[in-house]
């Protein structure tokens, strides 16, 4: 079985996000890029399952929508134990720009189940997964918690309301996943990041398709009140407090 | 041409949730002078379909075939858009919950129409239809502008007012054409709990850290909650550790959540927590440390021993009830 795991690069969470000319765009300077979270406890998943003698998956890939300027990223990727990765060389515009020229790549290949993690921490769209599965006119399993590999079916568990389902959906297929699919991301050991460099990116040019959305500036959300503070020997002040001034009990 | 809004149920039932997005596809209806369909898969109640029409729906629709049981997303797709190119729908409204991530991405890509997910209030113009939505983990909102002919918003829990707008419409059972090869999911198991309210539901939620100390201390922190008619809910740490369920985790890898009073004992609040809960309404902060970054994002504060302070909490509650 032949795994594949989309990844994309996102500002390391605990940047500082600022704002060029007028909120038009994000400041990238000083901004260190990351493998998006979900994704890299994708890969990690995905490389559990190969790493088992007994799951039958042969190789783990991962695919990637950028310049050549995300080249570290993807040796971030290789480095952590991906085999080989697709390159599609594009400057991603939106998700469904992004998901048509990852399936299109994806397409030309060929693989059992692709993992994609449910958002980016950067721009939460939660929609390139599902796109990809679309385009590919293929099942999608979203809120994926768990990945097993039973006599060689995959058994998928989903979040739903409440709990979780165990399910099953032929492959290919597409994984959506979410918390719970694996718990530490994978670190890259050193003899990793040494192969890494020596391990195949295949890079496909991108194909001509639309990008149907645009980002018209950014917003700081309002700035929070500055906080009260009720003396700990008082606490019933807190509740009066929220009673009759914040008004949400 | 139409506004269409999936409102799912719940074994036939509808919820706060729902009633949120009627009120919402509504106000877009009427931006856009056009006329609100609501709908929904699987067989439900004529008096439960007929709530959808207190909010603003001019047709009600209950969309039915064996095949849709299960939940497949490609099969639900597949109907949506369906059903969108018969009613000439130019916006199709969900909800950014776990349905509405798993549908709206591959309905998107039937109807080549551009997806805003995560909005939380109106749109600011229809010419070109812009509309801002959460970003950076809630550190910032993105203007997204839909150049597409259809548009898809998934909105936002907790984010809109209920809005009454009695139409009286009167709803249909519709029995749809499913192409079976097309519905390949099967459960094998399911493990659920009936009963316990949603933590994304609650309106009130009161969640521990790290701060707390041990497992065993979670009882005050239970009452308050139970006394406040809200739900718990904890930190990475705490869940990692096994002292709180998974699903109770709340934060950026965890559930993201918006209720109107989020009460943080014991947690210091790191990004990675804030970016879960910071579309809050209120956030009150109880912690030892007077540096925790917590009190950065609260608007009310106490410093102090969660363990003194919370059995004082359950008091002054249970003195208000009275």
């Amino acid at each position: 079985m032949k795994i594949l795991v989309c990844i994309s690069n996102v500002p390391d969470t605990t940047t500082r996000i600022k704002f060029l000319e007028g909120n038009a765009s994000i400041d990238t300077s000083g901004i260190q890029w990351v493998i998006n979270p979900w994704d890299e406890l994708s890969l990690t998943r995905a490389l559990e399952l190969r790493d088992d003698p007994g799951s039958g998956v042969k190789t783990v890939t991962v695919a990637h929508a950028g310049p050549a300027s995300s080249e570290p990223t993807i040796r971030k990727a290789l480095a952590i134990g991906a085999d080989d990765a697709i390159r599609v060389n594009c400057e991603p515009a939106d998700a469904f720009f992004t998901a048509s020229q990852l399936a299109a790549a994806i397409s030309k290949e060929g693989f059992d189940i692709i993992i994609c993690g449910i958002e980016s921490s950067d721009f939460n769209g939660s929609a390139v997964g599902g796109m990809i599965s679309e385009f590919l006119g293929i099942p999608s399993v979203s809120s994926v918690s768990g990945l097993s590999i039973e006599n060689g079916v995959p058994v998928f568990t989903r979040e739903i309301d409440g709990g979780r389902e165990s399910l099953k959906v032929p492959v290919p297929c597409v994984a959506i996943v979410q918390k719970g699919i694996a718990k530490e991301p994978r670190i890259a050991s050193m003899r990793g990041i040494m192969a890494a460099r020596t391990k195949p990116v295949r890079v496909y040019e991108a194909v001509d398709t639309d990008c149907l959305t645009e980002i018209a500036g950014f917003e700081k959300p309002a700035p929070r009140a500055e906080c009260k503070y009720i003396d700990p020997d008082d606490p019933a002040r807190l509740i009066e407090l929220l009673q009759n001034e914040a008004r949400v009990i | 041409m139409s506004v269409l809004v999936f409102t799912e149920n719940w074994d036939g039932k509808f919820k706060k949730l729902s009633y949120e997005l009627v009120s919402y596809a509504s106000a877009i209806a009427g931006m856009m002078n056009m006329k609100l369909t609501a709908f929904t898969i699987g067989r439900t109640g004529e008096e439960e379909l007929k709530e959808l029409g207190r909010y603003g729906a001019d047709r009600i629709l209950s969309l039915v075939n064996p095949a849709l049981e299960v939940m497949d997303n490609r099969a639900w797709a597949k109907v949506i858009a369906d059903l969108a190119e018969k009613e000439g729908s130019k916006v199709v409204v969900f909800s950014n919950n776990m349905t509405g991530k798993a549908l709206a991405p591959r309905v998107s890509v039937r109807l080549k129409a551009g997806i805003a997910s995560g909005v939380s209030r109106l749109p600011v113009s229809t010419q070109p239809f812009t509309v801002y939505k959460r970003a950076y983990s809630g550190n910032a909102f993105a203007g997204v502008v839909i150049k597409s002919e259809i548009k898809i918003l998934t909105l936002a829990q907790n984010s809109y007012e209920i809005i009454e707008k009695p139409t009286g419409a009167i709803p249909e059972t519709v029995e749809v054409e499913v192409d079976p090869s097309l519905a390949v999911t099967t459960i094998t198991e399911t493990q659920k709990q009936t009963g316990k309210m949603l933590l994304t539901d609650a309106e009130i939620v009161v969640s521990g850290g790290r701060g707390m100390k041990s497992a065993d201390n979670w009882a005050p922190l239970v009452e308050l909650a139970s006394l406040l008619n809200g739900a718990t809910a904890c930190s990475r740490p705490v869940s990692d550790e096994g002292w709180r369920p998974h699903e109770e985790h709340t934060g950026q890898t965890g559930k993201i959540i918006a209720p109107n009073l989020y009460i943080a004992v014991g947690i210091s609040g790191a990004t990675q927590h804030l970016a879960g809960v910071s579309s809050s309404k209120y956030i009150v902060a109880i912690n030892n440390d007077k540096d925790a970054p917590i009190f950065e994002a609260a608007q009310y504060g106490i410093v102090g021993d969660a363990m003194k302070v919370l059995p004082k909490l359950v008091e002054a509650v249970k003195t208000l009830k009275k």
